[in-house]
């Protein structure tokens, strides 16, 4: 990419929202996943007990409804960021593309 | 053991026709080679021919899958060599070879990405673990998913914009290619090769089990087919292999948890119940009974497998194979949503293994063991379910898992080998066909080496061989690669001496650590008491790159640094990325 282009690219108001927008919603979401997991990870490190309460019927444990909670927690991240991404991130990066191109 | 008395009995008759069979089928890839090369496709009927071969030789008492399961087998492979014949005509250049011409769609990646991800080892071994260690086993699995989310919300569409067949792509942007080039081949092929014979031996013995094969044949037919895969039909044959056994998986998996669930009434706390009366273990079966005791270890094994994952050379080519950032992240809300089913699935299927065949004496030996070796839990539950014929369903999708498995994996070998050493290093002036040809002999060296590295491990304590192959990645691959994306101040002499610090740190701490130190070596008390030492090999990466750059003054550097911008901006908006081909 020539220096001119990306001297273009950077000043555009798209440009900079774009890059904005992504980076909090990639970090926040990463935040959120890796503290889930790793909060997870401690809790089994130094309060295995915890995870000994049965919260429903006579067997299922604390640790089950956790378990695939994470799992879920996961997937559903991946949609949320799939969805904005969708929505918005396709479109600002559409516009960039017209104005370099034009 | 049933599996030996007829291996011994047919030992000498075996041997003979192995040897010739496995000459015949190497001389024919050769000519296959050579045919090609010419533009006439000529395709599979040699390995069909091949593949025929098996049942006859096969089938006998030793085998725990029917007939049902020679034939499924036989009838995925007859499947995924018209597949590759398919491709072989599609495959041209050097891009079709490495990304399919990076024509496949978010959903299709998507199942391959799991299929790469969901190995025989892990369907095998995490119920297994879950059979054994019940929630533990849970433990285990979640740490395999959480890296997915952070892969796509970080580096998904960087890599699709900036990389174009391998990830070192994107770690070698705008650095000095040599050094940069040389360090990310070490360290893929590493991974590859460790993940490779961990692999290979797996599927030896599993074959071994179910098809009452021996074990050199075993690994001889998964390297015969998967260099057929490879070489003829690049990343388009390897892609669609990854997504017939991984449809073939989910539902194989999916009728298993169902019928567990049937089994229980649809009740967990019936299904939980009935694997406590049965497990000796008790009620602890369903609470954390201590595996991650140590917290060092257990924030080491947390952090080796979460990003493990976001530097697992397989994994990370397969983002080049879309056409665009947008399928790219869609590739991976597939991929979680698949991988993440299916752990939960597993979990299931360990559960019922406790509840409806521990103790069931047609699947014990005499000596109380399980028959087949403690890997087989859900095999066995597949015959409790389902009887043999599906068994035998389950059996053929676990041949075809490795078969895929170790298909992407070679494949990403040989991209390391052919693209960054061959085509970035060694002939910088290559031209595509040359690069071709490279990566076509590379691909053929790894299947080669294997089949015979499987053999040579066959009977050594290979436990820790995944667990190290993630932790490498986790310590020079994704370093590396995240810090290349992100960091403006990064050289290549940061990148190079952080990313060589925490492989030599990772290899280093696991020799001296339990795993291999104790099991292997046969040493009383491990050097490193910590069963995983990512948490120190990951850091001390980090740190390395941030040292060894902020100190660089050079040129070099200051030119390194200057190319950031450009980076960024393309790795944001996708603007000068390579567009698929077809």
């Amino acid at each position: 990419m020539q220096q001119p282009m990306l001297d273009t690219i950077q000043q555009l108001p798209e440009y900079q929202q774009l890059v904005k927008n992504r980076s909090r919603l990639a970090w926040t979401l990463s935040a959120i996943m890796c503290s889930a997991y790793f909060g997870f990870i401690l809790l089994v490190a130094f309060q295995p007990a915890f995870f000994e309460q049965i919260v429903w019927g006579d067997t299922i444990t604390i640790g089950f409804p956790l378990g695939i909670g994470l799992i879920l927690l996961a997937f559903i991240l991946t949609g949320i960021y799939v969805y904005a991404a969708n929505r918005q991130f396709d479109a600002l990066t559409q516009r960039i593309r017209e104005q370099v191109q034009a | 053991m049933m599996t030996r008395q007829w291996m011994k009995t047919s030992l000498a008759k075996l041997s003979s026709v192995k040897f010739s069979s496995v000459k015949l089928g190497l001389a024919l890839n050769f000519m296959k080679l050579r045919i090609e090369q010419s533009g006439l496709t000529k395709s599979s009927t040699a390995l069909t021919l091949l593949s025929l071969l098996i049942p006859g030789l096969a089938y006998a008492d030793g085998g725990q899958a029917s007939s049902s399961a020679h034939v499924m087998f036989i009838v995925f492979v007859l499947a995924t060599l018209s597949i590759t014949r398919w491709a072989a005509k599609r495959t041209h250049t050097s891009k079709d070879f490495y990304t399919a011409g990076g024509g496949i769609s978010g959903l299709q990646n998507g199942l391959a990405l799991a299929g790469d991800f969901m190995s025989a080892a892990s369907f095998l071994g995490i119920t297994a673990l879950v059979y054994s260690r019940g929630y533990d086993g849970l433990i285990y699995a979640i740490g395999f998913l959480v890296g997915w989310p952070v892969m796509m919300f970080l580096m998904s569409e960087r890599l699709r914009n900036l990389g174009r067949f391998t990830f070192a792509d994107v770690t070698a942007y705008r650095f000095k290619q040599t050094p940069i080039r040389v360090f990310s081949a070490i360290a893929g092929i590493s991974v590859v090769m460790l993940y490779l014979i961990a692999q290979m031996v797996g599927a030896g013995a599993l074959i071994q089990t179910l098809f009452g094969l021996h074990f050199e044949w075993a690994v001889s037919i998964v390297g015969v087919l998967i260099i057929a895969y490879v070489t003829f039909g690049g990343m388009l044959a390897t892609t669609w292999v990854q997504i017939i056994k991984a449809v073939l998986l989910l539902c194989g998996a999916s009728f298993m948890a169902l019928g567990v669930l049937y089994l229980s009434d649809f009740s967990f706390d019936k299904l939980f119940s009935t694997a406590i009366q049965q497990h000796p273990k008790g009620a602890a079966v369903m609470y954390t009974g201590g595996m991650l005791s140590d917290p060092v270890s257990a924030i080491s094994l947390g952090i080796a497998l979460m990003f493990g994952t976001a530097g697992l050379p397989h994994i990370l080519m397969r983002f080049f194979t879309v056409p665009d950032a947008r399928e790219a992240r869609k590739s991976v809300f597939y991929a979680t949503g698949f991988i993440g089913y299916f752990y939960i699935l597993t979990f299931i299927i360990g559960m019922g293994a406790v509840a409806f065949i521990l103790g069931d004496p047609a699947y014990f030996g005499a000596d109380g063991r399980m028959i087949g070796g403690d890997n087989m839990p859900a095999v066995h539950l597949a015959h409790a379910l389902g009887g043999d014929l599906f068994l035998g369903f389950i059996s053929a999708v676990a041949f075809a898992t490795i078969l895929a498995v170790v298909a992407g994996l070679t494949l990403a070998g040989a991209a390391a080998i052919s693209h960054d050493l061959y085509a970035n290093v060694i002939n910088t002036q290559a031209s595509d066909q040359q690069e071709m040809l490279v990566s076509r002999c590379a691909t053929l060296t790894l299947g080669l080496l294997a089949v015979l590295l499987g053999i040579a491990f066959q009977s050594q304590n290979i436990a820790f061989m995944v667990g190290l192959a993630f932790t490498i990645a986790a310590s020079a691959t994704f370093p590396v690669l995240i810090m290349s994306m992100f960091w403006r101040n990064m050289t290549t002499r940061g990148a190079v001496a952080g990313g060589s610090l925490g492989l030599v740190v990772a290899v280093v701490m696991v020799i001296l650590g339990p795993a291999v130190w104790v099991q292997v070596l046969g040493m009383e008390t491990p050097l490193v008491p910590y069963s995983n030492p990512a948490l120190f090999s990951v850091s001390l990466a980090f740190a390395g790159i941030w040292l060894f750059s902020v100190t660089d003054r050079s040129a070099q550097a200051k030119l390194e640094r200057s190319r950031f911008e450009a980076q960024f901006v393309r790795s944001q908006t996708g603007i000068g990325a390579e567009a698929a081909s077809h």
